[in-house]
């Protein structure tokens, strides 16, 4: 899976304009289909651990892959992505095609190697990597202000991730060993745990991102090209949920406990500040990136509610924001080809002319509100279920960031797509055409499938959900009233009162 | 008998040296004309060589059977993986520099010897456990650069760059030497072996000055901070195939150097050096990073990230133990190979006439004009940057990582925020190359040698530059082993 979209990043490079869009569109896919193979073949009753392969081939670390059910959604996540990636890009990408399809595919290997990693160093490496393709993405195919943007992106990243690297030195030093199954199963003394947890939060934190290190996201949206964007939001900032679930809780729990209300305090901002952000945003990729912001922070929360709840929801969320908010830029970038501006004011009463557009951007937004029957409910109900058994006003406060959710999301609804159609050159635009189907199509059934039978999402990773809720029982934060108390005590007090 | 077992133990050296003396008669007689057949009798000479020393390394040589002239030469596993960079260096020098210098029309038959007699000194110095020989190879190499740098006569910014280096390079001999005299006044021995012997337990303030005054002028030797100032002029003045020259191998042997100095020699006393050389890793890393942000010509900027970088490599020492010996020759290996291919991208860097293109403004939209030349560069600036996968990190990894494992974690931690400085300019150089309107300045094709070597050079610090990992940890560890023998 990881060699062939490297090879085709190579072929592409090398070929034309034309044969480089078939190549890269029948690298992502062949590594579509070995993903539903994947899955296929995926026991679900099985070993935590599926499909490693080990091998000594460096000094200092390993080359060692698996995956657990969590690993596995997040990867058919990124296999999904990818064609209708490629697809969004077809016509957009003029200049370089070979160059840009090249970089494509390998984010699509370096992704997929995040998620399987099995050791330490591995992990550092894939993660780190994704820097350089997304940063040329961004910074040769961007919009006009892609150049800070795309500085922003890699400084902002680059920081956060350099700390976890002392700490990953630290950890393997400490315990002697780089592998991840391993570390998830030892104990830092606490102390340790503490820096530790901060150097990893100083990178997932930015990767994430939570307020307030979220500003390079709206930069590096607006400016990337539609399909970095869809990636952007879809894969990329799963990586730092992901890190939260694969470091932070289970290698740290105790200082997991001990940092919860950080979290939720930042979480509860972010959920609502960004909220109010965009509903006063003018440009719609800005919206959607801040919606992105906000959906993240429904996702911490989740994951540190310390409980099944929580972490399933908190999993549905991203996949469900992985869709949604990917089908949502794809949607912007639609109208974007025909218009070449983001400007909510330039467009409206899109329905009459775009009626097959109109129904699947409300779709889309419908799944980002969180509308019953699609996948924004599923993930959002259960993480808020979660936090609940554990503070009710955060869940107050989450909630009511999930109604200015629905307030912003509708209002761009309403003045893109109803209203009148004030601008001649927009109720021009044409309709869908067939590859723009093609691409809206899967998702819009991923959504639904989702959001009705969310079951055969959460089957596969229920076991690891519950592997890391049974690692997670020897330290949970505080409910509603303790909080504010650990929040004011020093921290060695709030660690006693963890166990 | 003993002389002759000696007289073995050299013979890469006295290769070197004969092949050097005679072919220094060839250019007397055949003059400029010999120029293009000395090259490549001195690549041969330096690839035999090569070849004599690497068995040493294979073999992970180390102990009083390598010691020649009554310990006043070491022929170990260390010096050998350090011999290796250092002839590598030169004769990737020796292959690219005829086409510059012809192109300029100042090829000289004394060019191509002069590296190998620079190449001599290094390999001296890196072998010397005797304060007199560090010394005779130090002026060796040094007198050699000093002339190489002022090569291209009738250019001014050529003749600076030789001056400079030349009054700064004597000013930090006589430190060096200054410090010499006085550890041998309080130790009574030039034997790295003796003064080690002595210094041990509480040290006394003149030997601590010895010590300090040693480091002191190989500090500038290794361009490190805060004795980094001549290094931008040199790098810029200097023909770019003697930059390509000295940037790795100089830096090899003088760190090198500096290392079996500091671990044998001093290496009782890692206390009294040990803060020395943190600071002095901090400052360079700091210095190169902010000093490179402004830089507009290439070379320059090449000049701060090689400070840059000799902070990194500090590091290591200041780990000051076997792991960290080691991680600092890996990073060494590497540094050479993206050098190498910083040099020799900068080389076919040349516009419509032929000349050398150095602002780094007319690399704007390079990757549109020239793809596989950004291609390198790109690869060798993300390298340099510390990015994964790129090679460069693994340097920096194997650094950081002896940090810690010598319990200093505010140092690694430091010098790794301090490398998202370096970050910024590294990228800029890409961003200018891939984001930016294509000015088409850079014209110039290269000849297949530039291009196979670089090609080399990039596929090295490649990711597939990880598949060397254990070969290469393996020797740098076994030539690191050599060094702490005494320990």
């Amino acid at each position: 899976m990881l060699l062939v979209p490297l090879a085709g990043a190579i072929a592409c490079l090398m070929a034309g304009a034309p044969t480089a869009r078939w190549i890269a569109l029948a690298a992502t896919l062949i590594d579509l289909a070995l993903g539903v193979v994947l899955w296929a073949n995926y026991d679900i009753g099985g070993a935590q651990w599926q499909f490693t392969e080990r091998a000594n081939l460096f000094a200092g670390m390993q080359w060692a892959l698996g995956i657990d059910g969590i690993a596995l959604l997040l990867i058919i996540l990124s296999v999904f992505l990818m064609p209708i990636c490629i697809g969004a890009s077809w016509k957009s990408i003029e200049t370089r095609v070979g160059e840009y399809m090249a970089a494509f595919l390998l984010m699509e290997t370096l992704m997929i190697g995040v998620f399987s990693a099995q050791d330490l160093f591995l992990f550092y490496i894939f993660f780190e990597a994704g820097l350089i393709p997304m940063y040329l993405i961004i910074g040769v195919w961007g919009g006009a202000e892609r150049i800070y943007a795309s500085y922003k992106f890699f400084l902002y990243t680059l920081l956060g991730s350099v700390l976890m690297l002392i700490a990953m030195f630290w950890m393997a030093n400490e315990a002697g060993n780089t592998s991840i199954p391993v570390l998830m199963a030892y104990d830092f003394p606490p102390q340790a745990q503490t820096w530790l947890w901060l150097a990893f939060f100083a990178s997932f934190a930015v990767k994430m991102p939570m307020w307030p290190v979220h500003t390079w996201l709206p930069d590096a949206h607006v400016q990337a090209p539609t399909a970095g964007s869809v990636i952007l939001a879809g894969v990329l900032l799963k990586m730092g949920g992901y890190g939260f679930i694969r470091f932070s809780l289970p290698m740290f729990p105790e200082a997991s406990a001990q940092f919860a209300w950080l979290i939720f305090a930042l979480s509860m901002i972010a959920v609502v500040v960004t909220s109010l952000i965009a509903l006063a945003q003018h440009d719609m990729k800005k919206l959607i990136a801040y919606s992105s912001v906000a959906h993240m922070g429904i996702v911490t929360i989740g994951l540190f509610a310390f409980n099944r709840q929580g972490l399933e929801g908190a999993m549905i969320v991203m996949l469900s924001h992985g869709l949604v908010s990917g089908a949502l830029f794809l949607s912007v970038g639609v109208i974007y080809d025909r218009l070449h501006t983001r400007e909510i004011d330039r467009y409206g009463g899109l329905a009459i002319n775009m009626p097959k557009y109109a129904l699947f951007f409300m779709l889309f937004t419908m799944a980002s509100v969180g509308l019953p029957g699609t996948s924004g409910f599923v993930g959002e109900f259960l993480a808020l279920a979660g936090i609940y058994q554990l503070s009710s006003w955060v869940t107050a406060v989450c909630t009511t960031g999930i109604i200015l959710g629905a307030a912003y999301m509708l209002y761009l609804y309403r003045r893109v797509i109803f209203g009148v159609q004030k601008n001649a050159d927009a109720a021009a635009m044409p309709d869908l055409d067939a590859r723009e189907w093609a691409m809206m199509v899967p998702l819009a059934l991923a959504v639904l499938w989702m959001g009705v039978y969310p079951e055969s999402f959460l089957a596969p990773m229920r076991a690891d959900i519950g592997a890391l809720d049974a690692r997670l029982a020897q330290a949970r934060p505080e409910g509603d009233a303790k909080i504010k108390v650990a929040a004011a005590k020093p921290a060695a007090a709030a660690h006693g009162e963890a166990r | 008998m003993d002389l002759f077992r000696s007289l073995m133990l050299v013979l890469p050296e006295e290769v070197l040296s004969l092949s050097g003396l005679a072919l220094l008669l060839v250019a007397a007689w055949g003059g400029d004309k010999a120029s293009r057949l000395i090259s490549i009798l001195c690549v041969a000479a330096l690839a035999g060589a090569a070849f004599m020393v690497a068995p040493a390394l294979c073999s992970g040589a180390a102990g009083a059977g390598t010691e020649a002239f009554g310990g006043q030469y070491r022929a170990d596993a260390f010096a050998a993986f350090a011999k290796l960079l250092i002839y590598g260096a030169a004769g990737v020098t020796l292959i690219v520099a005829p086409a510059f210098f012809d192109r300029v029309k100042a090829m000289r038959a004394e060019f191509p010897l002069l590296v190998l007699f620079a190449a001599l000194g290094m390999g001296l110095m890196v072998s010397a456990t005797d304060l007199l020989t560090l010394y005779i190879g130090l002026e060796l190499n040094s007198l050699s650069a000093y002339v190489l740098a002022s090569f291209l006569r009738s250019d001014e910014r050529s003749a600076e760059a030789g001056l400079k280096y030349f009054v700064l390079g004597a000013l930090a001999s006589g430190i060096l030497l200054f410090g010499m005299s006085l550890v041998y006044g309080f130790t009574g021995t030039t034997s790295f072996t003796g003064i080690r012997a002595v210094l041990t337990g509480e040290i006394g303030t003149g030997a601590l000055f010895g010590v300090i005054f040693m480091l002191c002028g190989l500090a500038f030797k290794i361009s490190a901070a805060p004795f980094h100032m001549w290094t931008p002029d040199v790098y810029e003045g200097a023909p770019t195939p003697v930059t390509a020259f000295f940037a790795p191998a100089r830096e090899v042997a003088a760190l090198c150097l500096t290392m079996r100095v500091a671990l044998d020699a001093f290496g009782a006393q890692v206390g009294a050096w040990q803060q020395i050389v943190i600071f002095a890793a901090l400052l360079s890393i700091v210095i190169g990073a902010l000093g490179a942000i402004g830089q507009a010509n290439i070379k320059r900027l090449l000049a701060y990230s090689s400070i840059n970088n000799v902070g990194f490599m500090l590091i290591g020492l200041a780990a000051a133990t076997p792991k960290g010996a080691s991680a600092m020759l890996v990073y060494l290996a590497i540094y050479v190979a993206m050098s190498v291919a910083a040099f020799v991208a900068v080389l076919l860097l040349r516009d419509a006439e032929g000349a050398s293109v150095e602002a780094i403004g007319d690399l704007a939209g390079l990757s549109r004009t020239r793809p596989w030349l950004a291609l390198s560069l790109a690869a060798v600036m993300f390298s340099l940057a510390g990015i994964p996968p790129l090679f460069g990190f693994w340097g920096k990894f194997l650094v950081f990582q002896a940090a810690v494992e010598a319990h200093l974690v505010a140092l690694a931690a430091i010098g790794i925020a301090a490398s998202v400085i370096g970050a910024f300019y590294y990228i800029k150089i890409v961003k200018i190359m891939y984001f930016d309107d294509a000015v088409d300045r850079v014209k110039g094709a290269g000849d297949w040698a530039h291009t196979a070597i670089l090609a080399l050079a990039t596929l090295a610090i490649s990711p597939l530059g990880y598949l060397l990992t254990r070969w290469l940890g393996g020797l740098a560890d076994s030539a690191a082993a050599a060094l702490f023998l005494a320990a």
